[in-house]
C-alpha cells in the first residue's frame, strides 16, 4: 500500500479532533467574569487548541511523520491522539477520549468515501489546515509552521500521480474498513444509514474532469465519429462550476473537511445494536499484540518531542467532558461494548539506555517537565512517552 | 489481489501481495509457486507491490509489478517447477491491470495486453519471446482495468470513462462517458461480446460490444444498469462465458451480490 498516507490521515484526523474540541469547549464555556477556578472561559478554549495545534505542528514530529512509511495499526495511532488531547490543561477520561476518536475517524472515513477524485483528498487537508490556521491564537510562530506544512504537503502531494493518489485512498479506506459507528449528526442529516452505512448520492456534481455518464460514441477506422448514442441510468448528476484550488490560499470549493459542527448541535454517538460486521473489528482488538517494537519505537520517536504541561487545577478541574453531562459519560463507559474498546496501553518509561541512539539524542536535548519514573529494568526496548501525567 | 489462471493443462489460482506472487493449485490445497518481489530495507516513497495477473498464451502467467515491469512465468503442465522467463520492461508506471486475448484475434493483432497507471496500453504477442507489438499513450488517465476480445481492447478508466481500441492499429474506436466515478472492474463474457463494469460511483453497468460486418466498425450498445445502492463497486464478474449471471463486490460489504 502507499507509504506516503500517514500525513494525511494524521492531520485531517486531528482537523476533526480539533473541531469536536472546539464545540464541545465553546458548549461548556462559561463568560470570563463568572467562571469559577474550574470553569472553561473563552480565553482558556483558545489556549487549549493552540496547545493542541502548537504540538501537532512540532518540527521535529512532522520531520519524522513526513518520512515514507507504513500506516500504523488502529491502536498505535489512538495513543498518538490520545497523547495529543493531552498536550494541554485538558483533562478527558477515557469514555470521553474513546467518543472523540469515534467521531474523528467516522467523519474522516465519510470524506474519504466521499472525495470525488482521489487527489481532492488533498483539498480536504487543505480545508481542516485552512481551519486550523482560524484556531490560533496570538501565535505567529504556529502559524508559520502551520503554513510550513501547507508547503511541504505540496510540495510532496501535488506532483503524484492519479493512480498514487488512488492507492493513498486505498490504504486509506482499508484502515477503516468495517467501521460502522453511527454519529447522531451523519444520522440527523441523512448521511449515514441506521445501520452505520454512509449514504453514497448518485446525484450531484460529477468529479472535475469526469464526463457526465450517458454518451456513447463510436469512431471509423480513420478515427472520424461515425455514431452517437444516449443510454439513461438513475443516476442525476450535473457538471461542476470550477475546480478546487491547491494553492496555499483559495477556494477549495470541496465542502468536505470543513466544519460541520456548531454550539447547538450536540454529536452523540450509538454504540447499541452496532452492526454484525462487528466479527472482524472484534478480531483485531482482541488479539494481544501490545504495539510491536517497531511501532513503539518510531512512536516515540516522533513524540520524543512534547513538551507537556501541568494542569493549573487539581485533578477534576479542566476536565472536558463529550458527553452533556457526568452521568452520561459515566454509562458510556460502564457499557461501551468489548469490541469497540481501544484498549489503550500505557507504557511505562525506563532509564535503560535506549537502543536507539536519535531516540536518546532527543530525550536529551529536551527540557522534561516532569522527572522521569524509575527504572522498570525490563528486557524490552519500552521506550519512554513523556507525559507521566 | 486473486484471479483464477486458466491454462489448457491446469488451472492455478494466483494471489498478488506487497511481498510478491504465489501460485496454487486450483483447489487451493498446495503453494505451487512463490515469487518475492524486492523490498527495500528502509521504505521509500514509492510502494512495492505486484498487480494485474492474467494467463497467456495457454502456458504462461503474466503478473504486473508497481515498477511497472511484467513478470512472464512458464508454467509446466503439472508440477511446481515455474521458472521466470522474461520480464517485460515497457511501462514507467505501476503495472494496473493485465488481459489475454479471450475471442479471436485478428491477423497482427496482438493476444496480450498491459496497462498502467497512466492509462498506456502495450500490446504484446505472447511466445517464447514476447514481442511488443503496440503502444497505446495514455490519456492523462489511468486505465484501472482492461479486457482484449477479437481485437478490440476494453479499457476502464479512473475518469469512469470506457475506451474502445483497435488492437492491430491502436486506433480509438468508440468511447463510452460510462460512469461518473473511478471505474474499478471490467469483465467480458467471450461468447457474446458482453461487457461489463463496475465503479466506486455504485452502478454496475452491462455492454454490448460487436462488429459491424460492412463496416468493421466497433458497436457498442448499453443494455443494463445496476444501483448498488450505498455501496463503491469494488469487483465484478461475469459468471458464466456467456454472461448470463454476473456477481458484485463492493467496500465495506461482506457479501457477494449474485445479478
Amino acid at each position: 500500500m502507499s507509504m506516503r498516507t500517514l500525513p494525511l490521515l494524521f492531520l485531517n484526523l486531528g482537523g476533526e479532533m480539533l473541531y469536536i474540541l472546539d464545540q464541545r469547549l465553546r458548549a461548556q464555556s462559561i463568560p470570563g467574569d463568572k467562571a469559577r477556578k474550574d470553569e472553561w472561559t473563552d480565553v482558556d478554549r483558545k489556549r487549549v487548541l493552540n496547545d493542541i495545534i502548537a504540538t501537532m505542528f512540532n518540527q521535529k514530529f512532522l520531520e519524522e511523520l513526513f518520512k515514507p512509511q507504513e500506516l500504523y495499526s488502529k491502536k498505535a495511532l489512538r495513543t498518538v491522539y490520545d497523547r495529543l488531547a493531552h498536550a494541554s490543561i485538558m483533562r478527558l477520561n477515557q469514555a470521553s477520549m474513546d467518543k472523540l476518536y469515534d467521531l474523528m475517524t467516522m467523519a474522516f472515513k465519510y470524506q474519504v468515501l466521499l472525495c470525488p477524485r482521489p487527489r481532492d483528498i488533498l483539498l480536504v487537508t487543505f480545508n481542516h489546515l485552512d481551519a486550523i490556521k482560524d484556531f490560533i491564537y496570538e501565535s505567529p510562530a504556529i502559524l508559520n509552521q502551520v503554513d510550513e506544512t501547507f508547503r511541504q504537503l505540496m510540495e510532496t502531494y501535488n506532483c503524484l500521480s492519479d493512480g498514487e493518489f488512488q492507492l493513498i485512498r486505498q490504504t486509506l479506506l482499508i484502515f477503516f474498513q468495517d467501521m460502522h459507528i453511527r454519529v447522531s449528526i451523519f444520522l440527523k442529516d441523512k448521511v449515514q444509514n441506521s445501520n452505520g452505512r454512509f449514504v453514497l448520492p448518485i446525484s450531484g456534481p460529477v468529479p472535475w474532469g469526469t464526463e457526465l455518464p450517458g454518451l456513447i460514441r463510436m469512431f471509423n477506422h480513420k478515427g472520424v465519429e461515425v455514431k452517437r448514442t444516449e443510454f439513461t441510468t438513475a443516476g442525476n448528476y450535473v457538471i461542476p462550476q470550477r475546480e478546487g484550488s491547491f494553492e496555499l490560499y483559495g477556494d477549495r470549493v470541496l465542502k468536505l473537511g470543513t466544519n460541520m459542527y456548531s454550539v447547538s448541535r450536540p454529536v452523540e454517538t450509538h454504540m447499541a445494536g452496532a452492526s454484525k460486521n462487528l466479527a472482524s473489528h472484534a478480531k483485531e482488538n482482541i488479539v494481544p499484540n501490545p504495539l510491536a517494537k517497531e511501532e513503539l519505537n518510531l512512536l516515540a520517536r516522533l513524540l520524543g518531542g512534547l513538551d507537556t504541561q501541568t494542569p493549573a487545577g487539581g485533578d477534576t478541574g479542566f476536565r472536558l467532558n463529550l458527553f452533556t453531562t457526568d452521568e452520561e459519560e459515566e454509562h458510556a463507559a460502564q457499557t461501551r461494548p468489548e469490541e469497540l474498546s481501544y484498549k489503550v496501553i500505557n507504557i511505562e518509561a525506563t532509564q535503560e539506555p535506549a537502543r536507539r541512539a536519535e531516540l536518546s539524542r532527543i530525550l536529551g536535548e529536551l527540557e522534561v517537565a516532569e522527572p522521569r519514573p524509575g527504572s522498570a529494568g525490563k528486557g524490552e526496548d519500552l521506550l519512554a512517552l513523556m507525559d507521566g501525567l | 489481489q486473486a484471479a483464477w489462471c486458466e491454462l489448457p493443462a491446469r488451472v492455478l489460482l494466483v494471489l498478488t501481495s506487497q511481498r510478491g506472487v504465489q501460485m496454487y493449485e486450483a483447489d487451493g490445497s498446495t503453494l505451487v509457486f512463490w515469487h518475492a518481489l524486492d523490498v527495500p530495507e528502509q521504505p521509500t516513497a514509492h510502494s512495492v507491490f505486484a498487480r494485474g495477473i492474467s494467463a497467456a498464451g495457454g502456458r504462461f502467467v503474466c503478473v504486473g509489478t508497481s515498477s511497472g515491469a511484467v513478470l512472464v512465468f512458464d508454467v509446466p503442465l503439472k508440477g511446481t517447477n515455474v521458472i521466470l522467463s522474461e520480464v517485460l520492461e515497457q511501462h514507467r508506471e505501476p503495472v494496473t491491470d493485465i488481459a489475454a486475448e479471450q475471442g479471436q484475434a485478428p491477423d497482427g493483432a496482438g493476444d496480450l495486453v498491459t496497462a498502467d497507471d497512466s492509462g498506456t496500453l502495450c500490446l504484446w504477442r505472447t511466445g517464447e519471446e514476447f514481442t511488443l507489438l503496440g503502444k497505446i499513450p495514455g490519456y492523462g488517465c489511468t486505465c484501472s482495468s482492461v479486457a482484449l476480445w477479437n481485437g478490440i481492447v476494453a479499457a476502464g478508466c479512473g475518469d469512469g470513462q470506457i475506451r474502445l481500441w483497435e488492437a492491430g492499429t491502436g486506433q480509438l474506436r468508440a468511447q463510452v462517458s460510462a460512469h461518473a466515478r473511478w471505474i474499478y472492474a471490467l469483465d467480458l463474457a467471450p461468447l457474446t461480446g458482453k461487457l461489463l463494469s463496475g465503479a466506486e460511483d455504485s452502478f454496475v453497468h452491462v455492454w454490448k460490444l460487436s462488429r459491424n460486418p460492412d463496416t468493421d466498425d466497433v458497436e457498442v450498445q448499453h443494455c443494463h444498469a445496476e444501483c448498488v445502492t450505498d455501496t463503491q463497486v469494488c469487483g465484478a464478474r461475469f459468471c458464466d462465458p456467456a454472461g448470463d449471471t454476473f456477481a458484485v463486490t463492493g467496500y465495506d460489504l461482506s457479501e457477494i451480490l449474485c445479478y
